[in-house]
């Protein structure tokens, strides 16, 4: 087990090595001077400024040097200086990464949850009406773009039912409120962006979850569980979903990185104050070192959330354990 | 169906007509089908019977759809026509979702297909490098992709095709690995095929049917993007889209909540129908659903 632990952990170090390869290689190969590059189009870098730049990122040595320069100060933290912000970005992101994960996993729970649930309930009758739902939702849930399902939610829930808060992830007024308060005002925020981000993901699951019982449903372990009188909740829960579930940790991990995406365009959406949203400025505002800050990290919680499907996955299958 | 064709029935069918049978006969699918032929022509098309400056301000703005004639779908802030901002998105969005599906498909296919068959360290390394790819958030690598090489209709559809090849390339190499092992393979070989003979003449168009759906898919989830893309503010700014009108607009959703509703619409129905259209394919490719 912790054999198989470090060699995904290994693994996706060099994972991680390749992003910075990658953020290194498209500063250069952007048309232009990558000094100007770096300090942003929008700034109006002057030249002590951009020699500054080139002193710091080693502009004026062999790219190899370069390349040696940038891989050492991301190995220190050091993701250099948003010209925009004043600032280092590494702490831009440390500041706007929990309201991503926060954002993330409530909507991948949320999804995988719901529509698991209503993948079971429509695989008990696969004729039925609930099983009839579950196809056509998950087909529409597919087709809507995330971005317009949030805002037709902001229309909804601002102008007709104003019960939950449109934007923003905190309310200014209890900024002094005791830390309860505020933690449900954050979860009252939260509701809308999550459910939006959720909904597409949760029509996939319901969709593979009521497959993949089916299938499950058919085999002679169930039949036999039935057979010495086991509750039909048993059987659903107990027996079959646990046989089903492979499928669906192997789709939530390879998911992630779309819901990482899906973010993006709900934080926009919902002002929520992610790593999204920072992506979203800092592009419009060509504020490169940022923006590649946010590729390193919002990769890297991809790579994190591939080891963790791994270890659930051993977790869920008592067979793979012993394999390294 | 009439006495001639009957005649024919014991006379083998090509894979593509029992599919088009199979498919004809999927409701969904068609009715997908009919959608996606509306939505094509009047984009093509629809100028010529509705003319109108997508761009020029033609009334005052926010005028709910359904009041002025002219305006079946009202005016956006500034007093623009909705109805000819969405007949003139259509184009660029259809084109570069296709353009993206196109080169999605084939990096996915070439890269798929030269891992599955050749196996050992090419297949490995082809295989790190698309997970390499998977571990890059998608839009995000294709905005940051989009804003350096600045946009245009076609760095768009590269950054799409660029960010979304991997699962292709998954697809294919597992149809690869399937295919090479059977016996017409080895009879190909056997006769002294090459290998790229082999891999294009022979493997490729067996394995054909799941790409095929695959393909139709890639081009819902292409629109969706280059849809996401302009929403951002980050599509050609020469060009109309549908995802640019709803960015445009989304300041004043409160105020007015045509604007952005419409476009989304057109935007839902395409990848829609797309998507009907795949899940027939699918169904229509699947042997063990031919018999009912």
């Amino acid at each position: 087990m912790s054999g198989f632990l470090t060699r995904r952990i290994l693994y996706g170090l060099m994972l991680m090595l390749g992003v910075v390869v990658l953020n290194f290689l498209l500063i250069r190969l952007a048309p232009g001077d990558p000094a100007v590059v770096i300090a942003g189009e929008m700034g109006g870098a002057t030249e002590e400024m951009l020699e500054s730049i080139r002193e710091e990122y080693g502009l004026n040595e062999p790219v190899l040097v370069q390349l040696g320069i940038y891989l050492g100060n991301v190995i220190r933290g050091d993701l250099g200086e948003s010209f925009f912000f004043n600032q280092p970005v590494a702490g831009l992101i440390a500041q706007r990464i929990g309201p991503t994960i926060l954002l993330v996993i409530t909507a991948q729970l949320l999804s995988i949850l719901l529509g698991v649930f209503l993948g079971v309930l429509a695989a008990r009758k696969p004729g039925g009406l609930m099983s009839a739902f579950v196809s056509v939702f998950a087909t529409i849930g597919y087709a809507v773009p995330v971005f317009w399902t949030g805002i037709m939610l902001i229309i909804l829930f601002a102008s007709v039912f104003p019960i939950f808060p449109v934007e923003g992830m905190a309310s200014v007024k209890l900024r002094d409120a005791p830390w309860y308060v505020q933690w449900a005002d954050i979860a009252h925020h939260l509701i809308l962006p999550a459910f939006t981000l959720a909904i597409i993901y949760l029509a996939q699951y319901a969709r593979l979850s009521r497959a993949s019982m089916l299938e499950v449903l058919g085999s002679d372990y169930i039949r036999t569980a039935r057979a010495k009188g086991a509750a039909e909740r048993t059987v659903l829960f107990r027996h079959a979903l646990r046989n089903a579930a492979l499928p669906i940790l192997t789709v939530a991990g390879l998911q992630f990185g779309n819901l990482i995406s899906g973010a993006l365009l709900v934080e926009t959406v919902f002002n929520w104050p992610g790593m999204g949203r920072l992506a979203f400025d800092s592009i419009l505002r060509r504020d490169y070192p940022t923006i590649m800050g946010v590729l390193f990290f919002a990769s890297a919680m991809v790579v994190v959330a591939n080891i963790l499907t791994d270890l659930s996955y051993r977790l869920a299958d008592p067979r793979l354990r012993g394999r390294t | 169906m009439s006495g001639l064709e009957n005649d024919n029935t014991l006379v083998a069918e090509s894979p593509a007509r029992e599919a088009w049978r199979m498919f004809r006969r999927n409701i969904p699918a068609l009715v997908g089908l009919a959608i996606l032929t509306v939505i094509v022509v009047l984009t093509l098309y629809g100028t010529l019977i509705y003319s109108g400056d997508p761009y020029e301000i033609v009334w005052a703005p926010h005028e709910p759809p359904g009041v002025t004639p002219e305006f079946p779908l009202g005016t956006d802030y500034l007093g623009r026509n909705i109805v000819a901002g969405i007949l003139a998105g259509g184009g660029p969005t259809l084109a570069v979702g296709a353009a993206a599906a196109a080169i999605t498909m084939v990096i996915g296919i070439s890269l798929g297909a030269l891992a599955g068959y050749f196996g050992g360290w090419v297949d490995n390394l082809l295989m790190r490098i698309t997970e390499f790819f998977q571990v890059l958030p998608a839009l995000l690598f294709a905005m940051v992709l989009v804003t350096l090489f600045s946009p245009s209709l076609w760095t768009i559809a590269i950054a799409i095709g660029v960010v979304s090849w991997p699962q292709t390339a998954r697809l294919t190499r597992a149809e690869f690995l399937k295919i090479k092992e059977l016996e017409y393979v080895t009879a190909a070989r056997a006769i002294g095929a090459k290998n790229g003979r082999i891999m294009w003449r022979v493997i490729l168009p067996n394995a054909a049917p799941p790409l095929i759906v695959s393909a139709t898919l890639t081009i819902g989830v292409a629109i969706l993007f280059e849809a996401g893309l302009s929403f951002l503010g980050l599509g050609d700014p020469n060009v109309m889209s549908w995802g640019l009108m709803i960015g445009a607009n989304r300041e004043y959703i409160l105020d007015a909540w045509w604007p952005v509703t419409f476009p989304g619409l057109a935007i839902f129905l395409t990848v829609f129908s797309v998507s009907l259209i795949g899940d027939g394919l699918n169904d229509a490719f699947n042997p063990k659903l031919r018999e009912r």
